[in-house]
């Protein structure tokens, strides 16, 4: 029995750094099949267990403020930490509505035309009204605005979305569908398809997708009469998975020909004379928007952060005055910004540079469709092709109701 | 054959490596032909007196590995093969190795009593060999037996001791065997050599000696004759004496009160006056008693303070005494002996057992030491200067920071100039006890620290001043900085105060590691892992600017480590370390780096060439991977993602090394929690390479060659691999669930009285869960039909471990989450299956009722997943 196998000498190197790091990253790696796994468990039972949320103090309607009427792609920009599905459950109010938030997939507005438009994209005409999940499961239909709150509870046609007289249907039967309710005819428009019966097709492609979608090349999306009122353009980029969160593989636009909202409005539906914009205040007075990395806007002045008694975090809103915004190299080298005060406080992120700069061409130089269909002509595009000028075009099916 | 054997048996020890292997061919090939002659013939050579000490040594050995193995599996199986020999055969054997016991040669007569205790740890408690204890006693008691036998004997009781528990023999043989080593040890009976194996034997037999150790009679005799022992006039005999006194102050600490007054004569005298092998022990006896002291604080709590175990306070009662005696010892260093790591003294004992004693009393050993402190610290004697330092540093841990801060803070800036000493022992202890200090009494993330903003410049300008010291010095100042830079870990904004001298430090332990005169690789390896704190530590927001460009730094002195001219192996393991080193610099960069969005970019950038570099540095070697590179390429692969798909063809080759690497196991180890990184980071990527994988997984699982500990990470890498390829795994559900139920039935069997087992149990059943609920949720939205045929084995193990009131809350947490996953991913499949089952409800409930918030998420969601599966 020597006693130096048994004491660690008292007196010697007490770095032994190997060890530590064998642990910690035996820690991140267990710490990342957890999270792997809880993420796994499962969107489509959680939607359905969360509990009814509390009355809303929702932002509906003070939100419009400096939004289309039709609900516009909210940023999920800087959110806080990953937040698991089952906590998710006991979220209310404005964490349940990031949460909800999150697990969408969000366009960018387009600024310009994306390159290959005609081969590698989709378009159709976007329903005007709110954006949902509707999900079938276990003989019932739930739908949840982004808020997490239940819209409606119905039968469907879906799998699993209706009791059915033999039993039948499987509790790993479910769908979930990212839909817009379109209010005046009460239709939910499929935009998209999240799990279809049991199937997960959140790592497919939007192309994979939209084959479940029975897409049909009918009509062009933007003349075309549809039977819903439309709210502008989405473009899908085929090779898209579905992405929670803000990405540049769908893409939205609108023209006054096919949507009522083009030019953002303020609280009272008016548009104002100078374009307003939302940005986030940081630590070291930047003015920056939501997106990730954030987009710099500016500085605000020492002067009215103290007077104002602003803090990093705070949403403020600015004009932009008549230097506009003005670019180099493509990029936005400076803004003339004129602060106007707090955003309105149910406000939860700054807007994407996309939107912003969108909202800017609309007044000053818009996207034309023009611009849109000369590019599906340029040469680029058109030895590839033949007769088909035509996007791919698609209209949302509809869910029917039982 | 016999006549084979031994040429076989001698052959084997060549040091022709081909003789040897062609030896080894041989023996094996006997074994495997006709196992019950091999051992017979081992036995007959071991006894065999005409035969070479060489062959009788190894055919000991090869008997002994034949009936014992480390791995539990291993070993079981070995003893069920023992037990199936024929009984004749056996019976010869054991004849054979008895009568060995009494050979002439002393090391035929020491393998044989090795062997005799294997034998009797699976036979006595099967009551199979009942006369053994008769017979070894027989040897004792007779007069005319010789010395020699008689000192084998003892040997063998004390092995069988060790073996076996006095519960598997009948107590009046357990004071047989207790009765006869104690009059072993008796003076007037017995010469030098019977006396010290009965000493020796004694040790093994303390456990052993339980109820004797109850009665107060026997307690008495037996502590009588061992402090007896412990003034013979042979010093080794002291030694052993001494031995066993520090085991009985672990073991039996409840019952020493009435010994201490003798006790601490004897360690007193020996420590004063004895050789140093003995006073070694003496001071170990009292670092023991400390040792229970500490636990027994640990476990004490103010509520329940009457059922614990009784709290003597031995070192509180003997503190006046007991701290001038180990003070004393300080003065006795060696020169050099910080030099040779594995020096061992008396001074550094006496230190050591002052820092447990400190810990056991707390505040009042400081106005004990303290004067010791201040008469020696200025004194031109180099040995006071040190031990005076020493005394300090070590009383550190213990007493209160309000009783310590005072005295540290009126003492920093002396120690700080101490740094300077003409003498290299006493700038080493100094920088020793700063290290010790930064550890201990600086901790800026919960607001305390005896080092002041004003003052850190200071204190890292000295240190990094020692950098350029002695090697031994800069070693010691790596470790002082290393704990001065963890203190501002997640420090919040007292974080920032670091960041000005960020630059400095990081170059002066890069100059340092760069030096050449740190005899072996030790400072160098010291620098660079200190290095890796201080980028841990770094506050990044402000530093990764700093640390940015240490990045390319690091990978040019790596990139430089692939070019050295390799003429010799020890060439190639400086390589080697050298490369661990740097590779461990870069993965704590590229996790630093990686661990925020406006810095992950940097090493998406570098991706590519730091993983050509790593792939560099696994070229450096033929069979085996580097583990360090293998660390880092884990975290390179969570931090770039699906990128890292690109890299995969060529290192797939050295992913499937590092899984088949058995000997290196912790290499092993490591690769499997690669793969788990990487099946994440590619998702189904991955697919392509999993054939290869899984393959190797499989046989890993399947080897008694690998260590065990490698196998709960590999069935946790099963839930990976199944998670990321989803219905893709089918096609290895006929191999690994089998393997998952095997080992589920392990975990069943499993012996739970030992706490190392139990460890390994909790670890295999939280791993098992993992692979389950990976396979369920891949399987989940796509084929959960293929897992229905295995979830009735499931929910019978889960309500198993349910059953366990001593599972882990790892373990708990896997569970919980399993049982919902099941009923997530298969529903209505398993209704009648839950149906029939009770333990559920009760099992949920425990659960929502702990108070461990991620817990009860998970088992409110799994009675979720279960109530949707019911109605």
């Amino acid at each position: 029995m020597a006693p130096h196998d048994l004491r660690r000498p008292f007196k010697r190197a007490a770095i032994t750094d190997q060890q530590k790091r064998r642990e910690l990253s035996l820690l991140r790696q267990a710490q990342n099949r957890r999270e792997a796994q809880q993420q796994a468990r499962c969107l489509a039972s959680s939607i359905l267990s969360l509990q009814s949320p509390v009355p809303e103090s929702e932002p509906e309607q003070s939100d419009i403020e400096l939004e289309n009427a039709s609900e516009t792609e909210q940023e999920s920009g800087a959110l806080s930490k990953d937040l698991d599905v089952r906590r998710a459950s006991k979220l209310r109010g404005p964490e349940a509505r990031n949460w909800f938030a999150r697990q969408l997939m969000l366009p960018e507005w387009m600024i310009d035309v994306p390159d290959r438009l005609s081969q590698d994209w989709y378009v159709f005409a976007r329903p005007a009204g709110k954006r949902c999940f509707v999900v079938s499961s276990n003989g019932t239909t739930v739908s949840r605005q982004r808020n997490g709150s239940i819209l409606h509870h119905f039968p469907s046609a879906l799998p699993a979305g209706a009791k059915t007289r033999d039993g039948s249907g499987s509790a790993q039967s479910y769908c979930i569908l990212d839909c817009i309710f379109h209010e005046l005819d009460q239709t939910y428009y499929v935009i998209d398809i999240v799990c279809w019966n049991g199937y997960s097709l959140y790592d497919c492609t939007a192309e994979f997708r939209f084959y479940w979608l029975n897409s049909k090349l009918e009509e062009s999306a933007y003349t075309g009469v549809m039977p819903y009122v439309k709210d502008g353009l989405l473009f899908y980029n085929k090779h898209a998975h579905y992405q929670t969160g803000n990405t540049p593989l769908v893409l939205v636009w609108k023209d006054e020909d096919c949507s009522q909202y083009v030019i953002d409005t303020d609280s009272k539906g008016e548009i104002p004379s100078q374009q307003q914009v939302v940005l986030e205040l940081q630590d070291d007075r930047k003015l920056v928007t939501s997106d990730e990395p954030p987009v710099l806007f500016g500085c605000l002045d020492g002067d009215i952060i103290e007077k104002s008694g602003l803090h990093s975090g705070n949403l403020l809103r600015f004009a932009i005055s008549d230097g506009g915004l003005s670019f180099v190299d493509g990029k936005l080298e400076k803004a003339d910004l004129n602060y106007l005060g707090k955003a309105n406080r149910a406000r939860a992120f700054a807007d994407t540079y996309s939107k912003v700069l969108f909202q800017f061409m609309v007044r000053h130089s818009p996207l034309k469709i023009d611009d849109l269909l000369a590019s599906i002509n340029s040469p680029d595009d058109q030895e590839n092709n033949s007769s088909d000028i035509e996007m791919l075009l698609n209209a949302p099916s509809r869910v029917t109701t039982v | 054959m016999a006549m084979e054997i031994t040429q076989f048996l001698l052959a084997a020890q060549s040091a022709d490596a081909k003789v040897r292997t062609e030896a080894e061919a041989n023996l094996r090939q006997f074994q495997e032909q006709n196992l019950p002659v091999f051992l017979l013939s081992l036995s007959v050579e071991l006894a065999n007196n005409d035969k070479p000490v060489e062959s009788r040594r190894l055919a000991g050995i090869v008997l002994k590995n034949s009936l014992d193995a480390k791995d539990v599996i291993r070993k079981e199986q070995l003893v069920q093969q023992w037990m199936a020999t024929d009984i004749s055969v056996k019976s010869q054997i054991k004849d054979l190795l008895l009568r060995t016991l009494g050979s002439s040669v002393p090391e035929a007569r020491h393998t044989s009593a090795q062997v005799i205790a294997k034998i009797a740890s699976i036979e006595i408690p099967q009551k199979e060999w009942p006369e053994l204890i008769g017979s070894l006693l027989n040897y004792m008691t007779q007069q005319d037996r010789p010395a020699a036998l008689k000192q084998a004997t003892l040997e063998t009781l004390g092995y069988v001791c060790e073996e076996i528990s006095h519960q598997d023999l009948v107590q009046e043989e357990v004071n047989a065997v207790l009765t006869a080593v104690v009059q072993g040890m008796n003076l007037a009976e017995h010469g030098p050599e019977v006396r010290l194996a009965a000493t020796k034997a004694l040790y093994n037999a303390l456990e052993f000696a339980q109820t004797n150790f109850e009665n107060e009679m026997e307690r008495n005799y037996i502590m009588k004759v061992v402090c007896d022992t412990a003034m013979s006039k042979e010093v080794e005999i002291r030694q052993a004496a001494f031995e066993c006194l520090v085991a009985i102050a672990s073991a039996y600490y409840e019952v020493l009160e009435p010994y201490m007054q003798t006790l601490f004569q004897l360690t007193s005298n020996a420590v004063k006056g004895d050789e140093e092998t003995v006073a070694l022990q003496a001071i170990e006896f009292w670092s023991s008693i400390c040792d229970e002291e500490i636990e027994l604080q640990e476990f004490e709590s103010p509520e329940s303070g009457d059922s614990g175990p009784p709290h003597s306070r031995f070192i509180e009662k003997a503190l006046s005494s007991l701290v001038p005696l180990l003070l004393e010892t300080l003065l006795k260093q060696e020169e050099d002996q910080d030099q040779d790591d594995t020096i061992w003294n008396i001074s550094m004992a006496g230190g050591t057992c002052l820092g447990l004693v400190a810990r056991t009393v707390g505040d009042d050993i400081v106005p004990l030491v303290m004067p010791f402190v201040e008469s020696n610290i200025l004194k031109p004697d180099w040995r006071c200067r040190e031990a005076a330092t020493y005394a300090f540093g070590s009383i550190l841990e213990g007493p209160t920071v309000e009783k310590l801060s005072p005295l540290v803070q009126a003492g920093l800036d002396f120690l700080l100039a101490a740094m300077k000493d003409g003498n290299n022992h006493v700038k080493d202890t100094t920088a020793w006890t700063l290290s010790r200090i930064f550890e201990l009494l600086h901790s800026p993330a919960s607001g305390f620290s005896v080092i002041s903003p004003e003052n850190l410049k200071r204190v890292v300008g000295v240190l990094l001043e020692s950098l350029k010291d002695a090697p031994n010095v800069a070693e010691k100042a790596c470790g002082a900085i290393y704990y001065l830079v963890q203190g501002y870990e997640d420090a919040g904004p007292s974080s920032s105060l670091l960041s000005p001298c960020l630059t400095d430090i990081i170059s002066c332990l890069i100059a340092t590691a760069d030096r050449t005169d740190g005899g072996d690789s030790k400072l160098r390896s010291s620098a660079y892992e200190t290095l890796n704190e201080v980028v841990r530590c770094s506050n990044i927001a402000e530093t990764s600017p700093i640390i940015a460009q240490l990045l390319p730094v690091i990978m040019d002195k790596l990139g430089q480590t692939v070019e050295i001219q390799i003429v010799s192996s020890d060439d190639r393991e400086k390589q080697g370390d050298l490369q661990a080193s740097l590779c461990g610099v870069l993965q704590v960069i590229i996790q630093k780096l990686s661990s925020t969005d406006d810095t992950k970019p940097i090493i998406l950038q570098a991706a590519d060439q730091i993983m050509i570099l790593f792939l560099k540095v696994f070229g450096c070697r033929s069979s085996t991977v580097h583990e360090e590179a293998m660390l880092a390429i884990g975290a390179l692969a969570y931090a770039t993602g699906p990128q890292f798909e690109k890299y995969m063809p060529e290192f797939s080759k050295y992913l499937q090394m590092g899984l088949q690497n058995f000997e290196e196991y912790q290499v092993c180890g490591i690769t499997v929690g690669v793969v788990g990184d990487i099946c994440r980071a590619l998702d189904d990527k991955v697919l392509p390479y999993c054939d290869g994988i899984m393959g190797l997984l499989l046989k890993d699982l399947a080897s008694s060659e690998l260590h065990r500990s490698v196998k709960p990470p590999i069935f946790s890498c099963f839930g990976d691999i199944a998670l990321a390829i989803g219905e893709h795994f089918e096609k290895y559900v006929p191999y690994a669930l089998p393997m998952m139920q095997g080992a589920a039935e392990i975990c069943a069997q499993m012996e739970t009285a030992d706490e190392e087992m139990m460890d390994y149990g909790n670890q295999l059943r939280r791993s098992i869960f993992e692979a389950y609920s990976g396979i369920l949720q891949g399987f989940k939205s796509v084929k959960p039909d293929v897992m229905v045929p295995y979830a009735q084995h499931l929910l019978k193990f889960i309500e198993l471990v349910s059953r366990d009131r001593q599972r882990d809350e790892s373990v708990t947490k896997a569970a919980v989450a399993v049982m919902g996953d099941l009923a997530d991913a298969l529903g209505s499949n398993i209704k009648l299956l839950f149906k029939d089952c009770a333990f559920y409800d009760d099992f949920l409930g425990e659960c929502l009722q702990s108070d461990d918030e991620q817990l009860k998420e998970t088992a409110g969601w799994t009675q979720g997943m279960i109530g949707r599966v019911m109605v």
